[in-house]
């Protein structure tokens, strides 16, 4: 461990910010802090500063700027899409439709609307994780005002067919919402080709800093605000602007659409020589998630025998950073629901292994988690009493 | 979130493996909650003189294993069996509240491996008491408890 070196593979938790989009945050909140909404100069610096942010989020997502509106991160976006389209559709309908692997700001704000009076429905996923739009079809009724389906998962990384599930859903009169917080910056994500309504985006899981994000809100959308106060983001979101966090997902959302295909192809290369390594060096894995339709950077991989946690130390003793759906990292008891609902037997889910690349990790790191993780995964197995112990 | 214990026990666990001829086994715990421990005793004139531990499960599951195996090396049957989870746990320099149960499992599995021995030995097993996994006011969240 002399030599021990940081390999960070946990690109879908968070990301580092950039030093170039340090550099181009400082400024704001120095020099140029002041509030946008004063009159004065420095204020106007400000002002504009974030309508330069807005502009850059909306080319990157097809939409128009006035249809940004930044928030404080995926959470609250979800929590706002969800909510705010819930309430003020209320007269017309009390059903939302979501999936059973959707993230917690979903499925959370799901079931508190449920205590609320609101009907909803999970739909379940194959064992790819993928969504059935004949599912949809199915449970889609007159009563129901939003389907949110994520773009991609963030365990297992697999795309959802969000254009045909948006294209049931206005065949409905419903309005679609996705949490889009894993793709965008990663994948190609437009709101016009999928004709999505209404878009949640996270800033620190493409290099912006960590308290940023944006909901897109296509124009005409009845949603309720949900934090009131100032008039501020056009009297939709109130709050004195995170100006520079604002900045930073502006300069963070540019910097990764330059080359985001050949980013993404090289991400992909990666990806797939440490499945196949995986797969060709240690026995009895299983690949979670779909085979081909997922992010580029995402490996989800089931351990027989072992259990997510005790990998997790011992890869960070060799300085790995990963992260596992195991029971034993989460605070809970159960594993996790996203493998559960793929029909994931629970002690194989306790035994899954999430790798998360982006475009700074080498070929080399690849080489040195794949050895690494065959000596981890074979001494666990060793002190396991399941199994035929074939490392 | 770990001591530097159980650390050093989930790092460099004591006594893993398995007994050829055990004179008693215990195993405990279930695949589906992520924890399954098996232990391992050689016993001799009353006298645990090796045991050895097999344990599927987190940091907390091998450290307490490995904890529990040294704690009753060279102990009498009923000095080991009153090698308590509290016990293993505040020799592992604490454990956090929602992996109390790992220490748990370790004393179940000691209880399960004597009662084994007893058992082939024509004794009547003494009582395995179900007992609290923690101070009550303590959720860890585990199946046992169901506090939470």
């Amino acid at each position: 461990m002399e030599d021990r070196q940081l390999v960070y593979m946990d690109h879908a938790a968070t990301t580092a910010v950039d030093p170039e989009i340090v550099q181009a945050m400082v400024p704001y909140l120095h020099n140029h802090f002041g509030n946008p909404s004063s009159i004065y100069s420095i204020a106007r610096e400000a002002k504009e500063a974030v309508d330069s942010a807005r502009v850059k989020v909306a080319a990157a997502l097809g939409a128009k700027p006035d249809e940004i509106f930044f928030t404080s991160g995926g959470t609250e976006s979800d929590n706002w899409a969800i909510k705010g389209v819930a309430y003020a559709n209320r007269k017309r309908g009390d059903h939302i439709i979501t999936s059973k692997i959707e993230h917690h700001a979903v499925l959370h704000t799901c079931q508190y609307l449920e205590k609320q009076g609101f009907r909803v429905t999970y739909l379940p996923v194959d064992q790819y994780g993928l969504v059935d739009p004949g599912e949809l079809e199915r449970s889609i009724t007159d009563t129901t005002t939003l389907v949110s389906v994520m773009y991609a998962n963030n365990e297992i990384g697999t795309i959802e067919p969000v254009k045909e599930l948006v294209s049931i859903t206005h065949e409905h009169g419903a309005y679609f919402h996705t949490d889009a917080v894993q793709a965008v910056g990663h994948i190609p994500v437009s709101v016009d080709s999928t004709g999505v309504d209404l878009l949640s985006l996270s800033g620190h899981k493409f290099n912006g800093p960590k308290g940023t994000g944006a909901l897109y809100i296509r124009k005409g959308i009845r949603i309720d605000t949900i934090l009131h106060g100032g008039g501020q983001e056009r009297n939709r979101r109130a709050g004195t602007e995170n100006l520079a966090g604002i900045v930073g997902t502006g300069k963070a959302i540019e910097l990764a659409m330059t080359g985001i295909e050949e980013k993404g192809a090289r991400i992909r290369a990666m990806r797939d020589r440490l499945i196949s390594g995986i797969q060709g060096s240690i026995p009895h894995t299983r690949l979670n998630g779909h085979p081909s339709l997922r992010l580029p950077g995402n490996l989800n991989i089931s351990f027989d025998f072992i259990e997510g946690e005790s990998m997790l130390l011992l890869l960070d003793s060799f300085g790995i950073c990963a992260s596992t759906g195991s029971a034993c990292t989460s605070g809970s008891l159960e594993p996790s629901h996203v493998l559960l609902a793929t029909g994931l037997p629970a002690e194989t889910a306790h035994g899954s292994l999430r790798l998360t690349l982006d475009v700074e990790n080498t070929d080399e790191e690849v080489d040195y988690v794949l050895l690494t993780l065959a000596k981890v995964v074979g001494r666990l197995r060793e002190m396991s009493p399941l199994g035929k112990q074939a490392t | 979130m770990y001591s530097k214990t159980v650390m050093d026990h989930f790092m460099n666990p004591r006594n893993v493996g398995e007994i050829e001829n055990p004179d008693g086994v215990g195993e405990v715990g279930n695949p589906v909650c992520g924890d399954i421990m098996k232990i391992f005793l050689t016993i001799d004139d009353n006298r645990i003189t090796d045991a050895k531990f097999k344990t599927f499960g987190c940091g907390a599951a091998i450290a307490s294993s490995s904890m529990a195996t040294e704690l009753i090396k060279g102990k009498s049957l009923e000095e080991a069996w009153e090698v308590t989870n509290k016990a293993v746990a505040e020799a592992l320099e604490g454990l956090p509240p929602i992996k109390m149960h790992c220490s748990v499992l370790a004393e179940e599995g000691i209880h399960k491996a004597i009662n084994d021995y007893r058992i082939r030995h024509n004794l009547p097993p003494w009582e395995e008491k179900a007992h609290a996994h923690h101070d009550e006011k303590e959720d860890c969240g585990c199946t046992t408890c169901n506090t939470g």
